[in-house]
Parts: structure tokens; C-alpha cells; sequence
């Protein structure tokens, strides 16, 4: 403990020096994310690279490297391989925060400032990071939730969940508070694996298992793919609509053009990795203080304001 | 499904036991379809049994190359990576617009696909026979390749058929009928017929069971041991490519994790439909079967109300294994 405030006393010290030095001075900031394995991690990768070209456009001085990794084992390597290139700062989205801990508390200790992004460990304070920006899973699924039971009060629900972890079980929590005290009626809740084709089956079998559904919750752009098709297939008219999450193009683009299956989408943005590399670069160069939590709302896309959230050039 | 269970007249009749053992996998089918009866009113339904084995086409072709290679005593764990690599791949040409014709352009890419399926078979084929690399090692790095490349085509999101004259053209594929029987269906069983016809009638068929059960003695009678195992992945391609002309119809749109763990379904299909892991056993009949009851397993655990959803991975688990001893308990008799 005695070394981690001393490590924290010198590094604000080396923080205090540094900001003398003013616009062109040299940092390095490392950036290290999950390998694009599926959409919404790819849209972490695309953001990331997106804006660690704005920052070194706007510093000179700064050096941002982006690493990408495919489960938490080569990520803990990549991020001692980054410390070794002497950082001044480290993002990291980590693919399995507590598998990671170790390799995130070393650089922390060498005085390194951290930004941790969307997942936390269990012990997620300044010990072992001065930044965390998260999105809201809570409100993910509360959103969603107070959607349904404002637009149709008395909707027959079935809901798609993802995979059994704590995210899903928050969002599920989330929503069960959003429909609280309404009529919402939740017919039926599954695992579709926050996969397309599973989407895909198990939305075949709530249309056969159930002769009425009014509103389907997959919490999940990907899911959604799946959903619409297997309802398309059925030919059946009693669904009112569909509510995902996360803010996919795609989905984001049925918003906009007004898709009456898809009339909203809530936000869970792949952006927010560039939010902490805008806050840490804002620690460095604009000697405004950043240190703290960060819960991005859930936002709740609607025809009114998807243009804001559409990025055509995502692959996500 | 009447005629699913009449099938097994068609496996070869050499003794009594080889029917038992042939049968044993319907039989199994059999009690599931009664559980699932029990389970949900709505199950015995045309609606959802069409929808069911509809669903299982991918896995069942894919499965049907899959029983040649097993029978030959190879194993191939790269064909979920393998269809998503070649729908991608699929889709990227219907979307480059080489073709203008919609029609012209849906022909040509369904044969790029056959193409490349069968090219990625053959890659596969001689990696292990002339690559002399076990077939697990040799296609587990085949299988990250194909994965890999497909990530890095999609960029980790999603490759999409952009042109709706074509989506429109080509959706049939899936979701259209003949004569009321799913297209999907059809083409499980026409893919089954002629698999079971090359594998039982011909002289090639013989000499992929004959290679599996005893490599020496198949060499000794002057069987090309390489060249039979290299065309068993060569059919595995083209299995898997006629897997992709099915899936790409669905929802038109492939991502990184397409088709991952299939290669296991498929696996466990071909060994459910009672062929040997070990090699020298082959049932394509079977093998189908087998595709239907994982199928089936999880549709009966998603309509009944009485298994959390917590508990699924295990009681599919079980009713696979409580199928296996009871194949096992009838082949003993």
C-alpha cells in the first residue's frame, strides 16, 4: 500500500513536471483492446484506431498504440510488452477484467496512469486505476424496459438474453426494474448466445411455442438480425416490434428510416473506448482533471437523434 | 417423418446385427419425438418439425462429408470456420458486382462457392496425406486460417448481401417449399442419396471404408491410401459448400462467428448416426439422423416450461449420452 501512494506521489509529481513543458511535449499513451471477434468488439477496435488518429493529429507530441488481443492471456502479455515501451498512460478494454489484474496493477504501480474501460475487476478502484468509463448495463436493460411499457402497456414479452455472465444478468435486472408495476408480461426468457443463428432458433421456437407475442426483447443488434428473419419467415403479424441494444449500424439505420419492427435502438456505444483515450490525452496536454467514474447513459435512439450514433464506415 | 424411418432399409444387409445397429439411431429419434410430445402440444406440429429440420440442413450436409472423412479415419475440425470463410467469400462476390445480372450473379457465386469449398477440401486433404500432419493438428490450423481470414475480410463485423434483387432472388433457397417440403429439407435428402450411393455402391465408396478399418491391408490391395483420404476432404468441401448455398440465403449476412463449434455438432451427428470414430463404419442415414436429434434435443428444451434455461447445455448433454447407450444397448441384442 505504502509503495502504491508513493508510486501515485511520483507519478503526479512526473505529472506536474510534464505539464510544464507545454504543447509539444512527448507521451505516449498505449491502447489495449480485445481482438475483433464479433461486432461489438469489432466497433472497439474501429473507434479506437479512429480516434487515436485524431489525437495524434491534434498533439504532435503524443504517441498512441493500439493493440489488439484475442482472449486475456496474450492480452496480459501485450500489455507488459506495451509497458516495456515506456508508457505514460494505458487504456485497456480487458477481454476478462480479473484474469487481468495482475498485468493492469504492475503498470499501475510503476505510476503509469490507467484508464479502465467497460469491464471492471471485482476491486475497481484507485488502486489499481485513476479512470474508468463504462456504459450502463442497469440502464440498458431499464431503458428497453420503460420503452415497452410506455408504447404498449399490457405487451406480451419474450426475451432473448445473451450469455450467463454478470452483464446479461444486470441488463436482465435492468429491465425487470423498467417494467416494474406495468402490465409487461414476460412470456418467456433464453440464452441465444449473443449470436445470429442462435437468435434465429430460438426466436423460431417462442413463435412456435407461443400463439401471441407482442414485443420481443434481444437486448443485442446481432440478436436482432436473427429475429427479424425468423418473424419475416413465419409470416406472423402479431408482433409489434423488436427492441436490441448496443447501436449497430444496421439497426441504427432501421431507426432512421423509420423500420416500424425496429423503432429503437439503445445505445451500449464501442465508442466509449475513445472516450477514455479523449480523457486520458485531456490528462496529459489540457491539465483538466479527469480522475474518476464515467457511466455513459444508455441512451435510447430514436428517429429524432439516430443520426447522431450512425457511422457508416464501422464494420460494426 | 414417416419416411425418415423407413430409411434404414436402404443400409446394407450383410447380418442381423448391422440392421440392429443401423436402426438404433431412429429408434432413439423415435423416444425423442415422444418426449418431445409430451413437452409441448405444439411440438408434434408440421409447422415446427418442418422448422426444425429445416434448421438442421447445415449440420446435417456438412455432417454427411463429414461421415466420409471419419470413415476413412481422418478427422476434419475445420468445417464451421470453413463455411463462414466460404460465405463470406460468397457474399463478397455477390456485392462486388462483376456480374450485373442478378440471376447471372447468384449462378456464378453459388459455383465460386462450390469452387472454394472444394479448393479448401483439397487443402485440407493434403495437408494430411502429403503434409503427413495428423489430421487433428492439420485441419485445428486450417481451422484458425479460415477463421482468421474471415475476421479479417469482415474486419470483425459483418459482410452482408448489399443488393435486394438478389437477397429477393436467392431468399427462396431457404425459406421457400417444393410440393410443400421445405428446399432445405429437399436438399438434405438428395445430398443424402447421393452420398449414401457413392459410399455403398461404388468401388470409391468401398475403398473410403476399406482405408478406414485397416490401413495395411487396404495399402496391400493396392488402394491409393493418400488419394482416397485427400478426395474424402475434397466431398467435405463440397458438403460444406452446399451448407453455405443454404445458410447465406437465411439472413444473408455472415460475421466472425459464423458457424463456430459446428465442426463439433457435426462430429457428434456422424457419431450419434452410429459411424465409428475410430474409422472403417460409415452411415450416412445415420448421420442425418443424428443432425435431427441435436436438432430436435434443443427444440424440445427451449418449448417445454419445465427445464430453466440455466440447465439446457446439461440435459442436451444427457439426452445425447442416454441416446448413445441406448444404440449401444440395442447393437448388444
Amino acid at each position: 500500500m505504502r509503495r502504491q501512494i508513493l508510486g501515485l506521489a511520483v507519478a503526479s509529481l512526473a505529472l506536474l513536471a510534464g505539464t510544464a513543458f507545454a504543447q509539444d511535449k512527448k507521451v505516449t499513451i498505449g491502447v489495449s483492446i480485445p481482438a475483433a471477434d464479433h461486432g461489438w468488439t469489432a466497433g472497439v477496435v474501429f473507434h479506437a484506431e479512429r480516434v487515436a488518429k485524431l489525437l495524434m493529429k491534434e498533439h504532435p507530441g503524443l504517441n498512441v498504440i493500439v493493440k489488439t488481443s484475442p482472449d486475456a492471456a496474450s492480452q496480459a502479455n501485450a500489455v507488459q510488452d506495451l509497458a516495456v515501451q515506456g508508457l505514460d498512460a494505458l487504456v485497456i478494454l480487458p477481454s476478462d477484467p480479473d484474469p487481468l489484474v495482475n498485468a493492469i496493477q504492475q503498470v499501475k504501480d510503476k505510476g503509469t496512469f490507467v484508464a479502465l474501460v467497460d469491464r471492471a475487476p471485482s476491486v475497481n478502484d484507485s488502486t489499481i486505476r485513476d479512470l474508468y468509463v463504462a456504459g450502463n448495463n442497469p440502464a440498458l436493460g431499464q431503458v428497453a424496459g420503460e420503452y415497452i411499457k410506455k408504447t404498449t402497456p399490457d405487451a406480451q414479452v419474450v426475451v432473448i438474453r445473451g450469455l450467463p455472465i454478470p452483464i446479461d444478468q444486470q441488463r436482465q435486472d435492468g429491465f425487470d426494474k423498467g417494467i416494474a408495476g406495468s402490465k409487461v408480461k414476460v412470456l418467456d426468457r433464453q440464452f441465444g448466445n449473443w449470436s445470429r443463428d442462435d437468435a434465429f432458433k430460438v426466436m423460431q421456437d417462442f413463435l412456435t411455442k407461443h400463439p401471441k407475442i407482442d414485443v420481443v426483447w434481444c437486448q443485442d443488434d446481432d440478436m436482432a438480425v436473427g429475429v427479424l428473419e425468423a418473424i419475416a419467415q413465419s409470416k406472423r403479424t402479431d408482433i409489434k416490434y423488436v427492441v436490441g441494444g448496443a447501436g449497430s449500424k444496421d439497426m441504427v439505420k432501421k431507426v432512421m428510416d423509420g423500420d416500424k419492427m425496429i423503432p429503437v435502438d439503445v445505445l451500449y456505444p464501442p465508442a466509449m473506448v475513445a472516450t477514455a483515450m479523449e480523457l486520458t490525452a485531456g490528462n496529459f496536454y489540457d491539465k483538466v482533471p479527469v480522475s474518476g467514474t464515467y457511466i455513459l447513459d444508455a441512451t435510447l435512439v430514436t428517429k429524432d437523434n439516430a443520426k447522431n450514433f450512425y457511422f457508416p464506415d464501422s464494420p460494426f | 417423418m414417416a419416411n425418415v424411418a423407413t430409411e434404414p432399409a436402404k443400409a446394407p444387409k450383410t447380418s442381423k446385427d448391422w440392421d440392429m445397429a443401423a436402426v438404433a439411431p431412429f429408434i432413439a429419434l423415435a423416444l425423442l419425438l415422444v418426449l418431445g410430445y409430451f413437452a409441448n402440444p405444439n411440438f408434434m406440429t408440421s409447422a415446427n418439425l418442418l422448422n426444425v429440420v429445416t434448421r438442421s440442413s447445415f449440420i446435417a450436409v456438412i455432417a454427411l462429408g463429414a461421415t466420409y472423412v471419419i470413415t476413412s479415419g481422418g478427422l476434419d475440425l475445420s468445417v464451421g470456420a470453413m463455411l463462414a470463410f466460404v460465405a463470406s467469400l460468397m457474399i463478397l462476390f455477390l456485392n462486388s458486382g462483376t456480374v450485373a445480372d442478378p440471376a447471372l450473379a447468384l449462378v456464378a457465386g453459388m459455383a465460386l462457392a462450390i469452387a472454394i469449398g472444394a479448393v479448401c477440401g483439397l487443402a485440407n486433404g493434403l495437408i494430411t496425406t502429403v503434409g503427413r500432419i495428423e489430421p487433428f493438428i492439420a485441419t485445428l490450423g486450417t481451422m484458425g486460417i479460415y477463421r482468421g481470414l474471415t475476421t479479417w475480410l469482415s474486419q470483425g463485423g459483418a459482410i452482408t448481401v448489399r443488393d435486394r434483387d438478389i437477397l429477393a432472388l436467392y431468399r427462396p433457397v431457404y425459406s421457400g417449399s417444393f410440393i410443400g417440403v421445405p428446399i432445405p429439407i429437399i436438399v438434405i435428402f438428395v445430398t443424402a442419396a447421393i452420398a449414401a450411393f457413392v459410399l455403398y455402391r461404388t468401388r470409391y465408396g468401398r475403398h473410403v471404408t476399406a482405408v478406414g478399418s485397416n490401413e495395411d491391408v487396404a495399402r496391400y490391395s493396392g488402394i491409393s491410401i493418400n488419394r482416397v483420404r485427400t478426395v474424402t476432404y475434397v466431398i467435405q468441401g463440397l458438403c460444406v459448400a452446399v451448407a453455405v448455398l443454404l445458410y447465406v440465403p437465411r439472413l444473408g449476412s455472415t460475421s466472425a462467428t459464423t458457424g463456430s463449434f459446428w465442426e463439433l455438432q457435426a462430429i457428434t451427428a456422424v457419431v450419434v448416426g452410429g459411424t465409428a470414430l475410430r474409422g472403417g463404419v460409415g452411415r450416412i442415414w445415420g448421420t442425418i439422423c443424428g443432425a435431427f436429434i441435436l436438432e430436435i434435443v434443443g427444440n424440445i428444451m427451449l418449448l417445454s416450461n419445465f427445464v430453466s434455461e440455466y440447465l439446457i447445455g446439461a440435459i442436451q448433454g444427457a439426452i445425447i449420452i442416454i441416446a448413445m447407450l441406448v444404440q449401444r444397448s440395442l447393437m448388444r441384442r
